[in-house]
């Protein structure tokens, strides 16, 4: 069932293309964001609506309005000499004929003919550009004021390091928990999530709401919760698989550069302790923090340290050191054991419990992934070597909040996150950054991401950062800046054919639980069923 | 169908024709339908005058109470005076279709002219294709008026005569969208 809008008048391909309503068409029912087809005379257009206007035939009418008190004039008028205009930005074209049908939908390169019909896209239209959910396409949510499923193929979607944008309380928790759901199911690549808030492991928060389930709860098979702060999880009944210690010797000066900001070090501070990795090996955290003045007065001199940019640093090591999850010495290897789970295709989400601070995420974060990323290099290449496609590691997505503090382009090259957003699929990693900033993530890091969603942002920058390079962008500026503050998102970019304003998929009913089951899996009602006990 | 003729036609071009009414003052109002042979004419002009143009009718009724009274005191009024209009040709019947342009041939002299009836007028008001032509005549009555009248003798052939004017209304703002004032103008006078 389509439903006419109106006609082309006016189309340029770098302007878009503008559509006289028709007059039963009211211009109140138009809003932007939504989908069109133009029926041209060889091919279909699919597009955007951009733009809603009003227009007149005669500026004099503008000018010098008619007496709206009569029913009769305002009604005559109406769709003739005043109309309503919607500007569509068009994005994919069909060809006519088979072949074109059957390589499905194209990039515009052209525009349709003058009076072409204009109709609202069909649910069959919209599934024939983005997909029917299948083994590969996962339903992430409808298009906005559309029943439409919109799926969201994937395996595509991990090929590429991936962005969720949006201001705080807009959502992207409740967006990324139902990707990392579509992930689970949908791809052959694990996850690896940092979850600061301690959101998605065992269960999250709602806004005003009742508590939400995570994934361990849902998947119980499927995930892995690791923790950094046994207390706090045990406090919160989560049933951990694995406590996080970080040994003070694998610490790295790197480490260190990365929290520079965070620990308020000076350069030189942080060049010290290269210096001092270098004169006292792996241990050289407890040296600097256990040894006496006298003990260290040779090898400052000896590297040529300045007594303050030393204070500096040992202030920022002794933050560290005094972290709950830093021990002296590790007994248990926690990468190991995170990669163990990697590979038998369980995915680990890492709590952070009361270890909410920046400075705790950036370095666990940064020191984990970036030994992970080395195993998977390593993989990567002996796999390359032996040309066997079978050894290569399974694809991993590491998941990362906060992400602005990794990837600004001041430490952007530093950490282990900027390699891997740049580096991309060359060694089966790559990223889910979720922030609310996107303004201070690296430019260069921005534009290597492949997909990116966003929620309501307001900020012109953040705005701009997150459109950059995107064509049309500055229409996609409008349906952006117009989304509501919740529950609505825009996603663009590899994964999609085309840009598409969507309302997520509902997450935390009882009923939304069970539709993330695959269907036929017979043990979906056992699981709820556990859950349901577990809540007792 | 056709009621009794009103009138005959004494002048006619193309575009127009005169006819000249056979009873004084019986004429038929602005605006409304008529028909001469397969011509259709839309009322635009009338006037009453003196049979002879150089000679102007003289005032007669100083001495009488009542208007009614002129006439019967000077019953040769009746012949000296006679009541003519001017309807703009607005279409045809060509077969069992109504044409909504102007004829191959003007009428003819002498054809007798009939008041169209409301099944008739219905029937002809299906299509607006006779306003493009009255915007564009040129008789003496304003184009405005003449156009207003025509749409409003029209809504009474149409049982939602609302509905008609609205329609008609929305024709005339596509063929005057670059004229808001004079479309302003005729609006105003639908009603």
């Amino acid at each position: 069932m389509t439903e006419k809008l109106g006609i082309v008048t006016a189309a340029s391909l770098e302007k878009g293309v503008d559509v006289r309503l028709d007059a039963p068409v009211s211009v109140e029912d138009m809003v932007v964001g939504r989908y069109v087809t133009i029926e041209g005379r060889q091919r279909r257009f699919f597009g955007m609506i951009t733009d809603v206007r009003l227009g007149v035939t005669d500026e004099r009418l503008s000018v010098s309005p008619p007496d709206i008190a009569d029913p009769f004039i305002a009604e005559v008028l109406t769709g003739t000499s005043t109309f309503g205009q919607i500007h569509v930005t068009p994005m994919l074209t069909i060809g006519g004929d088979a072949a074109s049908i059957l390589e499905g939908p194209q990039p515009v390169k052209t525009i349709p003919a003058h009076f072409s019909a204009v109709n609202l896209a069909s649910e069959e239209d919209i599934e024939r550009v983005f997909g029917k959910e299948d083994k590969e396409r996962f339903f992430i949510g409808n298009p906005l004021d559309m029943e439409t499923k919109l799926c969201l193929n994937l395996e595509e979607f991990v090929k590429r390091s991936n962005g969720i944008f949006g201001k705080s309380g807009t959502g992207k928790t409740f967006l990324t928990r139902i990707l990392l759901i579509g992930m689970l199911q949908k791809s052959r690549a694990v996850n690896l999530i940092f979850d600061m808030h301690n959101e998605y492991g065992w269960s999250g928060t709602h806004e005003g709401g009742a508590p939400v389930k995570g994934l361990k709860q849902l998947f119980a098979d499927r995930v892995a919760v690791f923790t950094l702060d046994e207390e706090s999880s045990r406090r919160r009944k989560v049933s951990t698989d694995f406590v996080v210690k970080i040994g003070l010797s694998e610490i790295t000066p790197e480490d260190i550069a990365i929290l520079r900001a965070t620990l308020n070090l000076t350069d030189l501070a942080v060049e010290a302790a290269y210096q001092l990795r270098k004169n006292f090996g792996r241990d050289w955290i407890r040296q600097v923090l256990d040894l006496s003045e006298e003990e260290l007065e040779e090898p400052l001199k000896a590297g040529n340290i300045h007594e303050s940019s030393f204070q500096s640093l040992k202030r920022g090591l002794g933050t560290i050191g005094r972290l709950g999850f830093v021990v002296p010495e590790t007994k248990d290897d926690a990468v190991k054991n995170i990669l163990d789970f990697l590979q038998q295709g369980r995915n680990v989400v890492l709590e952070f419990g009361r270890y909410q601070e920046i400075s705790a995420y950036l370095l666990v974060a940064n020191l984990l992934s970036r030994r992970i990323y080395a195993r998977y290099q390593q993989q990567t290449e002996e796999a390359t070597a032996a040309d066997n496609e079978a050894m290569k590691p399974r694809p991993l997505v590491i998941t990362i909040e906060e992400a602005h503090k990794f990837l600004n382009p001041e430490v952007a090259d530093k950490t282990i996150f900027g390699t891997i957003a740049r580096e991309m699929r060359k060694y089966n990693v790559s990223l889910l950054v979720i922030d609310q900033r996107p303004s201070g993530i690296s430019e260069e890091v921005m534009s290597q991401m492949g997909t990116k969603i966003t929620c309501l942002l307001d900020n012109e920058r953040d705005i701009d950062s997150v459109l950059a390079g995107v064509s049309g962008k500055n229409e996609l500026k409008a349906v952006l800046s117009r989304l509501a503050p919740q529950r609505q998102a825009l996603i663009f970019g590899h994964a999609v054919p085309m840009p598409v304003a969507f309302q997520p998929r509902e997450y935390g009913s009882a009923q939304s639980y069970k539709d993330f089951m695959p269907a036929g899996r017979t043990e979906a009602g056992q699981t709820e069923e556990d859950i349901e006990k577990l809540w007792e | 169908m056709q009621s009794n003729k009103i009138a005959e036609v004494i002048e006619a071009s193309t575009a127009e024709f005169t006819a000249q009414c056979y009873e004084l003052y019986e004429l038929p109002p602005l605006g409304s339908l008529v028909k001469t042979g397969d011509i259709y004419g839309i009322v635009g002009h009338a006037e009453t005058a003196g049979l002879e143009p150089g000679r102007k009718p003289i005032a007669r009724g100083k001495e009488e109470t009542s208007e009614e009274g002129v006439y019967q005191s000077s019953p040769q009024l009746l012949k000296l005076l006679r009541s003519e209009f001017t309807a703009a040709v607005s279409g045809y019947e060509d077969g069992d279709k109504i044409r909504q342009h102007l004829p191959p041939q003007p009428a003819r002299i002498h054809g007798f002219v009939y008041l169209c009836q409301p099944d008739e007028v219905k029937n002809f008001s299906q299509s607006f294709g006779f306003l493009n032509i009255l915007i564009n005549t040129a008789l003496p009555t304003s184009t405005e008026e003449l156009i207003a009248a025509a749409l409003r003798q029209m809504s009474l052939a149409h049982e939602d005569s609302r509905a008609f004017l609205v329609a008609g209304g929305k024709e005339l703002a596509n063929l005057l969208s670059n004229d808001f004032v004079r479309l302003k103008n005729i609006l105003g006078r639908l009603q």
